[in-house]
């Protein structure tokens, strides 16, 4: 994406323009939404015109809204505050673990390394129903189940494959030269790791937690089947908002997707040339 | 478990009994011996309590020899007791007679639920249900993400802040777009039903029909990952040398011709990656189908995983959903076998000397 191939000027800017915002229109729409009141979102034709309102942000936090006759909480305070203390805390553990192992794959190549790393990225390539069910039975034995402790080994173990294998890409890149010259000047092992290979792979390791924040944050089947109450994320309540009640508050809904979609937008910002890599967890790099 | 132990341990042909070997034959008896002797539960943390053994004198043993096992450890070590324990877990339930729901202890039953699984028609059904929904969004993601990617190929103001429009529903929660959908395909105010009473003057309600529904989930899936495919797409472009081009210029070659002779052959590779990386992920299709038509109407849209999670979670029929999930465990073990082959040969031509 670095080199350029061709110039045009400002009516491929024009035209690609009105494509993007095409593309981009149902995320559009959905902020839009959450700045209406409840009855100009539900209005007929839709208005594109009206006078935006905070009502909506207001009362994803505010702690009561009226589902029937009832006041409920909405506790999406909570939610937010587990959303991220998950996704925090497993992202940080697998990077930790994760980076060794990448640097242990890259550098010291065991027996049948291929296989491992094949093994490892089968876990992540697996539908989650698939791994969920037996987790779900190990957990509902061992009592992890609904706990923080339990979900974020569980996460933590989502993101380990991923981890391993962006930063084995980032390693796999570094010239061996620079390390085994550190090595001739009476470096051990952990300078090098530390002083040497982890400067240069400062930028990826960055790319990786925000992408493993990124799949966590997002994450729903695993969320559904093994949070409890205490435990929820954003997304099962997200989604629990949408079934069952009686007449779905869209506004509401759209504000909470609103909240969600802001740290995913600043990343595919900043992470531009990151993102292949990201996505394809680290399998192709360029 | 056993090429773990073997790879981790280098070098361990010369001492017959370290003790790793010795934790491994522990394990590989007491395992299917506790499933046999003790209740569900107890067999649980006996297993659980060998594979720790395992894991643990692999570790000990590797210990200060050689930097490689122990880089590794702790994350192969996490794998095993979260991932591949589990898998074997449930690979081994497969063979009894299990509902996770029920305190009857187990009893043997064979290849009883493979059985059951291949021959059941609901199964092949979904399967069928999945391949439609997989080949119908690989398909627009290809094609809309390959016209995406000649758009955002040349360089022009503005590239930047659009390209981020353009990626960001990549990066959505699968909730966030099946909420989205959702709320657009909604008979009275969404904005589909809107748009076609504007034409025929009545509401339309896509997701009342098999066809409308799985229309629905397709183009939701589709518009999500089109990016994905762009992006493959675009790395391709940018690795085409501009000489060629120049190249084909002085020859006065039809846009065509250029197109099929210099770009097709450069991207190919990465068209074929993205074709399966999406297979799989497409595969595993679950959140937005739940979301959106949860599985309706009727079964239409029901695909392999959103009935996996019915037999597993509604119905508790956990025996029969783990043979069910090796099926397809082996599945997609094909198919990232297949992936990874390509990216390995992509990799290769690389770095032969152009």
């Amino acid at each position: 994406m670095r080199r350029q191939i061709g110039r045009a000027g400002w009516g491929w800017t024009g035209f690609s323009a009105v494509v993007s915002f095409i593309y981009f229109f149902p995320v559009l729409w959905i902020v839009l939404t959450a700045f209406k009141a409840h009855t100009d979102a539900l209005a007929i034709p839709p208005k594109w015109i009206f006078t935006p309102t905070l009502e909506n942000f207001v009362s994803v936090f505010a702690r009561a809204y009226i589902k029937g006759q009832t006041a409920v909480d909405t506790n999406f305070d909570v939610y937010f505050f587990n959303s991220i203390f998950i996704a925090g805390s497993s992202v940080l553990i697998a990077l930790i673990i994760g980076t060794l192992a990448a640097y242990g794959f890259s550098r010291y190549p065991l027996k049948g390394n291929n296989t491992y790393l094949f093994i490892i990225l089968t876990t992540r390539m697996l539908p989650p129903i698939v791994v969920i069910i037996p987790i779900f039975l190990m957990f509902r034995v061992s009592g992890l189940s609904g706990t923080y402790l339990g979900v974020i080994l569980l996460y933590t173990a989502f993101n380990l494959p991923f981890t391993i294998w962006m930063m084995k890409s980032f390693f796999d890149e570094l010239s061996p030269e620079v390390e085994d010259a550190a090595r001739l000047d009476g470096s051990n092992g952990y300078r090098v790791f530390f002083r040497v290979c982890m400067p240069q792979v400062k930028a990826g390791l960055a790319a990786t937690a925000v992408f493993g924040l990124i799949l966590t944050w997002n994450e729903f089947l695993f969320a559904l089947l093994l949070t409890g109450v205490e435990t929820r994320t954003v997304p099962v309540a997200m989604a629990q908002t949408i079934g069952g009640d009686i007449g779905v508050r869209w506004g509401l809904l759209a504000a909470i997707e609103t909240l969600f979609l802001i740290p995913v937008v600043v990343v595919v910002y900043v992470l531009q040339n990151h993102l292949l890599r990201g996505v394809t967890f680290g399998t192709i790099r360029r | 478990m056993a090429t773990q132990a073997q790879a981790a341990a280098p070098g361990g042909l010369k001492q017959h009994f370290s003790n790793w070997r010795l934790a491994l034959v522990i394990a590989i008896v007491a395992i299917p011996g506790s499933v046999f002797l003790f209740p569900l539960e107890t067999a649980f943390w006996v297993s659980f309590g060998a594979v720790i053994l395992v894991t643990a004198t692999v570790v000990t043993r590797a210990w200060g020899r050689r930097p490689g096992p122990l880089l590794v450890a702790p994350a192969l070590a996490t794998l095993l007791v979260m991932n591949i324990f589990p898998l074997l877990w449930s690979l081994g339930l497969s063979f009894f007679h299990f509902r996770a729901n029920r305190l009857s202890p187990p009893r043997f039953a064979g290849l009883n639920y493979f059985e059951k699984v291949i021959s059941d028609p609901n199964v092949w059904d979904r399967l069928q249900t999945t391949a439609i929904v997989v080949v119908l969004t690989v398909g627009i993601q290809l094609i809309v993400g390959f016209l995406l990617a000649l758009m955002f190929e040349r360089e022009f103001p503005g590239r930047r802040i659009l390209l981020m429009l353009v990626l960001t529903p990549m990066m959505l929660s699968f909730v966030a777009v099946g909420a989205f959908f959702r709320y657009y395909y909604e008979p009275t105010f969404g904005l589909l039903s809107q748009a076609v009473r504007l034409v025929t003057g009545e509401p339309y309600i896509l997701l009342a029909s098999p066809e409308g529904a799985i229309a629905g989930i397709v183009f939701a899936d589709a518009w999500m990952w089109s990016p994905f495919v762009m992006l493959l797409v675009l790395a391709g472009l940018v690795s085409v040398p501009k000489y060629l081009y120049e190249a084909a210029e002085i020859d006065r070659a039809s846009w065509w011709r250029r197109f099929r002779t210099i770009t097709l052959p450069y991207i190919r590779g990465l068209l074929l990656l993205a074709l399966l990386f999406r297979t799989i992920e497409a595969f595993k299709l679950f959140d937005v189908v739940f979301l959106i038509t949860e599985g309706g109407p009727g079964t239409s849209t029901e695909t392999i995983a959103v009935y996996l999670y019915r037999v597993s979670f509604q119905y508790f029929k956990t025996a029969e959903s783990s043979a069910l999930a090796y099926i397809l465990i082996f599945i997609v073990i094909v198919l990232t076998n297949l992936y990874l082959y390509f990216v390995q040969q992509r990799e290769k031509e690389e770095e032969a000397p152009a």
